[in-house]
Formats: C-alpha cells, sequence, structure tokens
C-alpha cells in the first residue's frame, strides 16, 4: 500500500504483507506480521501451522504475504521449517531465512515436540510465536499460554493454571538467539526481526498479540495493552544471545497490573485478591531479573 | 557390482544412489538400519544430501513436506507405528503432489506390541494417496526404490516401498548394485516447477473451496491412472537398462492355471516354490504375485483373468470387519466378473510363518471348491 | 446432472496463491470511519506505523487513510500523540 517516501519513519516503509487480509479489527498478530517482514526483507520463506495466520492469509488463489509462503499441519510448523531450510540448502541455497510462524497453540501445546526438537537440534530456522493467549483460530479456549483467571471458552470461570514459561523451556535449549517483542514497540521488534535474520542455528523470538474477540478488549486499544503489558512488568522487552541476557526496557516505575488486568473483559470477574497475588508476583520478580 | 545386503541396506544404497537431497530418519524396529546406513554414509562423506535425526515420525513427514516443496529429492524410511504416526501428514503430502519417496518395512500394529512382518501397516495407509509397491526379494527393493524416485517425479504423486519386516529388511541376499553413472542416466535430477524460492513469492497449501478442492482430487485420479502406465513403461526402461524389468503383476507359470495363489511380499518367492512342488504332482497351479497396490492395477487384473479361474489371496493383513485387505480390493476391482471367483486366506499375521506347504494346502483347498465364491475370508495358520 | 466430464487434465496438480489479497476491500466492514485533521497534524507518522491494515499513504505530509481497506479499528485514532484523528460514523460520510 505504502509507496516510499522522502518521509523519514522509523522503522522501513516496504510492506511485504498487504491491506486485504482477513485479520479482526485491531489484531495484534497483523501487527507483528507486519513489522516482522519489514525487519526480515524478502528474502524469507515462511512456515504458517494452523493459527490465526491461516485464516488470515486468506483464501486460494489469493495470499496477503507477498513471500514464499508454505502451509503446514497444526503441531509440525518448526518440523516443516527444518525441511524447508534443508531443502533450500540441498539446492544450494543458504542465505534465505526459514521462518516458522505460528500462534501459541502451535507453540506451547501440540507444536511443541517438533519445537523442542528443532531448538535441540539447532535447526538453522527462525521461529515465532505470537503469543495470543489462547487457542483464537477456534474460537478462544485455553492453551498453555493462557495467563491465570482469563476467561477462555474452556475455562469460563477463569483460568486456573498459570501460563507455560516457555521463554524458560526455548532457553532451557541452549540456542544461540532469543528475544521476546510486542506491537506497542515496533521499532524494538523491527530490530529484532533484523537481528535475527543474521544469526545462524535456531532463534526464538516470543511475542505478547492482543486479541480484541479473545481478550474482550475494544480493538482500539490493541496498542495500548500491548504497551501496557511492558509498562506493567508484566511482559518484559529482552534478549538472549548465547546466554547472555540483555533487558531492552528496564521498566523503572511500573504501573499497576490492575491497569493492565482491568482494561480487559477476559479478566473482568478476577477477584481483588487475585490481582493482588498478581501484582506480588511481578514485584518481587523484578526485584530481581534473571 | 554384486553386494550381499540386507534389504534395509539396499533400500538405503537406492536413496543413495537416487542422489537424494534431503533425508529425514527416526528408527524403529526393523526399519532403523535404513536410517542408520544413511546416517553412517553421511559421516563418511558418501552421502552429499543433507540428514537430519528428527524427534519424532510425524516430524520426520512434515521435514520432507518442507524439504520436497523446497524443490529437493527426499527420503524416509519407517515401519509399523512410525507409519501410523505420520499418517495426517500422509494424506498431507500427497494432496500437495510431493513425489516423497519412502521405504515402509512392514511389521504388526500394537495393541498387543509384537514387532515381526505383518501388511496391515502399509495396506491401512491405502486412502492416503501414496503409490504402494510391494517387493519379494532385497533386489527388488533397490530396484524399486530407483523406479519409484523416476515414476513419483512423473506423476507428482509420493510413493512407498514396501518390504518385509525382517524376512527381507534383516536377511542378506545377493543384490546387484547399479553403478552411479547407470543410474544417472536412468534418473535425471528433480526439477519441479512450483517449489518454494524467494524469486517466487507463491502461497502453497491455503484455504480451497469444495469446487476446487474436488477438481484437484480428480485430476489426482487421473494422474494415479496415469501411474498405472509409468509403473509398467519405467518397468520396462529399468530392464532394458539394467537387465530386470518389472510390472504391475508378476505372474509365474499361469498360463494354463485355473487355480491360482495370488501373494504379494516375501510370500511371493515361498510361493513359486509352492506352484513348483504343486506342478511336480501334475496340477496346473499358478502364482500371481502383485506388485503393485496403489494405484491398484485393476485393468491389468482383469486383462489377467479368464473365466473359470479360481483366485486364492493370501492376505497378511486384516481389516477388522471386512476382512483381507488384497482380496477385498481384487474383488471390487474385478467386480462384476462372472466365472470368476475370489477365496481370500488371511493368515500369517503378527509375523506367523507362511510355509510352502502351507500355500500348497491353501492352493488345493481352493483348486477342489466349487467357483461360486465363499464371501467369508477363511483363517489359516502354519501348523508347526 | 452436473457430470464432472471436462479433461481432469485441465485442472493442475495444485493450486497456489499467486494473487494479491488487496483484491479484498475491506472497507465494508467499518462502521466508524477515521477523519484526521489535517490542521493538527504534525506528520509523526504514528498512525501509518501501528496501522494493522497497511492502509495509512505517506505520499503528503499529512497521511491519508485508504478508505478501500479501512476496518475502523480505531488504533490510529487512540494513538495519534496530537490527538488529530477522530472517528464519524461511517454513514455520516
Amino acid at each position: 500500500m505504502t509507496t516510499l517516501k522522502k518521509t523519514k519513519t522509523s522503522i522501513p516503509q516496504t510492506e511485504l504483507m498487504s491491506s486485504g487480509h482477513l485479520a479482526c479489527q485491531g489484531c495484534g498478530a497483523t501487527m507483528a506480521m507486519r513489522y516482522a517482514l519489514k525487519g526480515l526483507g524478502d528474502r524469507t520463506v515462511m512456515v504458517v501451522p494452523a493459527c490465526c495466520w491461516t485464516v488470515i492469509s486468506g483464501a486460494n488463489p489469493r495470499s496477503s504475504i507477498n513471500l514464499p509462503l508454505l502451509h503446514s499441519p497444526f503441531a509440525a510448523a518448526a518440523a516443516t521449517a527444518t525441511g524447508v531450510k534443508a531443502g533450500l540448502v540441498s539446492r544450494g541455497d543458504r542465505e534465505t531465512t526459514v521462518v516458522a510462524w505460528a500462534g501459541d497453540g502451535g507453540t506451547f501445546d501440540i507444536g511443541i515436540q517438533a519445537l523442542s526438537g528443532a531448538a535441540d537440534r539447532n535447526e538453522d530456522i527462525l521461529y515465532v510465536c505470537y503469543d495470543n493467549e489462547a487457542y483464537m483460530n477456534t474460537g478462544v479456549q485455553r492453551s498453555g499460554g493462557t495467563p491465570s483467571g482469563a476467561w477462555t471458552m474452556s475455562t469460563p470461570a477463569g483460568s486456573a493454571r498459570p501460563k507455560k514459561d516457555l521463554d524458560a523451556i526455548m532457553l532451557a535449549h541452549h540456542i544461540p538467539y532469543f528475544a521476546t517483542a510486542t506491537p506497542a514497540y515496533a521499532e524494538d521488534m523491527v530490530r529484532k526481526f533484523a537481528k535475527a535474520k543474521t544469526v545462524k542455528g535456531f532463534r526464538f523470538i516470543h511475542i505478547l498479540s492482543p486479541c480484541p474477540p479473545g481478550w474482550k478488549t475494544d480493538p482500539m486499544d490493541s496498542t495500548k495493552l500491548s504497551r501496557l503489558a511492558v509498562q506493567t512488568g508484566l511482559f518484559r522487552l529482552y534478549e538472549v544471545e548465547e546466554g547472555v541476557m540483555k533487558l531492552n526496557m528496564n521498566v523503572a516505575n511500573r504501573k499497576p497490573v490492575s491497569e493492565y488486568l482491568k482494561a480487559q473483559g477476559r479478566f473482568k470477574n478476577m477477584p481483588a485478591e487475585e490481582m493482588a497475588a498478581i501484582q506480588a508476583r511481578v514485584d518481587a520478580f523484578w526485584e530481581k531479573p534473571s | 557390482m554384486k553386494k550381499v545386503l540386507s534389504g534395509n541396506h539396499a533400500a538405503a544404497l537406492g536413496a543413495q544412489l537416487a542422489r537424494t537431497q534431503v533425508s529425514v530418519g527416526y528408527p524403529i524396529t526393523p526399519a532403523t538400519q535404513v536410517f542408520e546406513a544413511l546416517a553412517e554414509m553421511k559421516s563418511k562423506g558418501e552421502f552429499p544430501g543433507e540428514f537430519i535425526a528428527a524427534e519424532s515420525e510425524h516430524s520426520v513427514m512434515a521435514a520432507l513436506l518442507g524439504a520436497s516443496t523446497a524443490g529437493a529429492r527426499t527420503f524416509t524410511a519407517t515401519s509399523s507405528h512410525g507409519l501410523a504416526y505420520m499418517h495426517e501428514v500422509l494424506h498431507w503430502v500427497a494432496g500437495a503432489r510431493l513425489p516423497i519417496v519412502m521405504i515402509d518395512v512392514n511389521r504388526a500394529l500394537a495393541a498387543p506390541w509384537n514387532l515381526w512382518t505383518d501388511q496391515t501397516d502399509s495396506l491401512s495407509q491405502r486412502d492416503t494417496g501414496w503409490m504402494q509397491t510391494y517387493c519379494s526379494t532385497n533386489q527388488e527393493v533397490l530396484d524399486t526404490v530407483l523406479m519409484s524416485f523416476k515414476i513419483a517425479e512423473r506423476v507428482m504423486l509420493p510413493s512407498m516401498v514396501v518390504l518385509d519386516g525382517f524376512t527381507l529388511s534383516h536377511s542378506y541376499e545377493p543384490v546387484d548394485v547399479p553403478s552411479q553413472a547407470d543410474v544417472d542416466a536412468f534418473l535425471p535430477p528433480f526439477r519441479p516447477e512450483l517449489k518454494l524460492d524467494p524469486e517466487q513469492p507463491i502461497t502453497f497449501g491455503s484455504l480451497t473451496q469444495p469446487k476446487d478442492y474436488l477438481r484437484l482430487r480428480r485430476r489426482m485420479a487421473a494422474d494415479m491412472a496415469e501411474a498405472e502406465d509409468a509403473i509398467e513403461e519405467v518397468g520396462r526402461e529399468f530392464g532394458e537398462m539394467f537387465g530386470r524389468s518389472y510390472g504391475q503383476l508378476d505372474p509365474y507359470r499361469c498360463e494354463d492355471a485355473e487355480t491360482i495363489l495370488v501373494t504379494s511380499g516375501a510370500v511371493g518367492s515361498t510361493a513359486r516354490a509352492a506352484v513348483d512342488a504343486l506342478r511336480a504332482k501334475g496340477l496346473k497351479a499358478g502364482n500371481l504375485r502383485l506388485r503393485a497396490f496403489r494405484p491398484f492395477p485393476a485393468k491389468a487384473l482383469r486383462a489377467f483373468v479368464k473365466p473359470g479361474m479360481k483366485l486364492a489371496v493370501v492376505d497378511r493383513n486384516y481389516s477388522p470387519g471386512m476382512g483381507g485387505i488384497w482380496a477385498q480390493e481384487i474383488k471390487a476391482a474385478l467386480y462384476p466378473r462372472p466365472g470368476v471367483s475370489v477365496h481370500g486366506y488371511v493368515t500369517g499375521l503378527g509375523g506367523g510363518d507362511i510355509t510352502v506347504e502351507l500355500l500348497q494346502e491353501v492352493w488345493e483347498r481352493v483348486d477342489d471348491s466349487p467357483v461360486a465364491e465363499v464371501p467369508a475370508a477363511t483363517w489359516v495358520e502354519d501348523a508347526r | 446432472m452436473p457430470l464432472l466430464d471436462e479433461d481432469p487434465r485441465a485442472y493442475p496438480r495444485v493450486m497456489v496463491a499467486t494473487r494479491s489479497m488487496d483484491e479484498n476491500h475491506t472497507g465494508n466492514w467499518r462502521t466508524l470511519r477515521p477523519v484526521i485533521d489535517a490542521k493538527a497534524c504534525t506528520g509523526c507518522n504514528i498512525c501509518w506505523k501501528q496501522c494493522p491494515e497497511a492502509c495509512v499513504d505517506l505520499t503528503d505530509k499529512v497521511p491519508s487513510i485508504d478508505m478501500d481497506y479501512c476496518k475502523g479499528c480505531g488504533i490510529c485514532v487512540a494513538e495519534c500523540p496530537a490527538h488529530c484523528v477522530h472517528f464519524v460514523p461511517e454513514s455520516a460520510s
């Protein structure tokens, strides 16, 4: 859509994602894809398992992603991407970046075996999880990424279990590059994708991705919520490169978590004590970030 | 060059000679040695392709989905539960029209555990869109791997090369291994028109409307029909180049036979011994070994049968609620065929021995029975 | 009887997506339309940066939102630092 103009912008202007895609209004996953592609450039092949982006990308014969893209089975994003990379290398192409682009379902749950295997083998792929914290494509059911207390269709009284610590799981695989990102911090996200492209071996980027229908929020609040997640300290922006952690944003005066939680319909019935407990955990965590 | 090889090793050599570009594997008894042979070749610099040891068979086939779509020639080997575990991806790669070649070493499916040869694992994948060829010698395994790449890449359908667990996979037989130069002359490089390539920003596998899905499947049907011819043509071409030709059917002493033992896999060679013994007694016995299972060689079979023929079909497999799978498919292919009867025998499940003597007894029983067919399968075992 | 009797080979083996989704004009999803107050706009481009539809054009100093695609999510309304993007009901325009 945007033609390159002399106007200075803080992120590249070229769009590899077209307008006219099928995402909901205010979709965080779409903003994430847009920034990811600006950081990656067009020497990229994407693998997309069953997830919102399976539908957002469009139906045959149209696509909203101007890159070679392979749809894969739900559990198999990391394995399919592994194969794509091997196939390209076997034909003499070592340069093209292979990206697996999956939701939290295909990453935390059904896709975790293939993910763990690929990370364990240090496959030369970039795996991206856009985490909207539930199985959104099938109508909002709890995933391993759903935070405690969140309403979903399968946890109508609020999820009883805490969110799986996916970051720790990935870091336990000794991978060369790990990062978190969220759409409110577009420059940070673009930089991380451009960086990840240059690293050899298994790279993982975990993106917190607001979802208006699933979070029961107003579409216009998606950027605000993405920002609040960081400003309350609930979602850390950091990188780990060859085992060395670098905090990208040290949030000094954290906003209260209740500001983030109360803005979302999925936490509507969360009792004050539970919010206080979450606040205490966040406070304790930031006392000594590891 | 003649070598003494196990079936598994012959399969691995076939993949190497075919210049496989990406092989992804996972161990499972009794197919493990295919994977290990490729790993060893890789470590010695004798396998120039990419070799990946994945963490499950589902991931193996998903990785081959990726590699094949990226334009690479691909290969793997599995068995039984490994094959079953990749089931959804088998459907996927066939629908994606990818010419992946895979060895399936027949082994019974649990429950309960059983490691020995049984065809139910491969036959029960008959609806996935994979071509299937059943081998009866280790020579045939190597040859069929080479032919399968050629046929698969012509019709753009994946191909399963099936061999009996332990009986072929682990037994050593003399195998004439062709030279790399001869294989290169037979099998040109894989050059797909559509592939993942940054120069071609296209999307594979998107959501597709019913009207298109129907027509894509119909195209698959047309290509499966072409595969029936391709199996014969490539089999003849192979014969011209290497001195051993193959087809969909492998008849033995059937010219004047009315009762015919119909077999597949390693039992194929046991059946020839049974036919020779029966003929020695003056009985007009013949053996029809079916090599091709998918596409089912219906045309060839219909051309083969004559009125008055009795087919004694030996099924080392079982489809619960129906019977032996080869017998079922043969009946469907021959319907309606007045004067030809199909007698199904289920035996050898879980690796039971199917002996020359047992096959003779089956033949004699069918030869003595009236032409009208026996609808249900007869269950037998080697009494020793 | 709608028999499928055309040559099966007239159909490809696979269907690949070669056309762009920008043929799909999502502007008809909108119930609210964002309007930029040109006088108040500082040209910061944050609306362009945050738009999930990538449908903000930067040709001029004051960005223009492509109404063929705008779904009316309101992120630009919420995020504009100069508060110069306002919603009006779609039917009013």
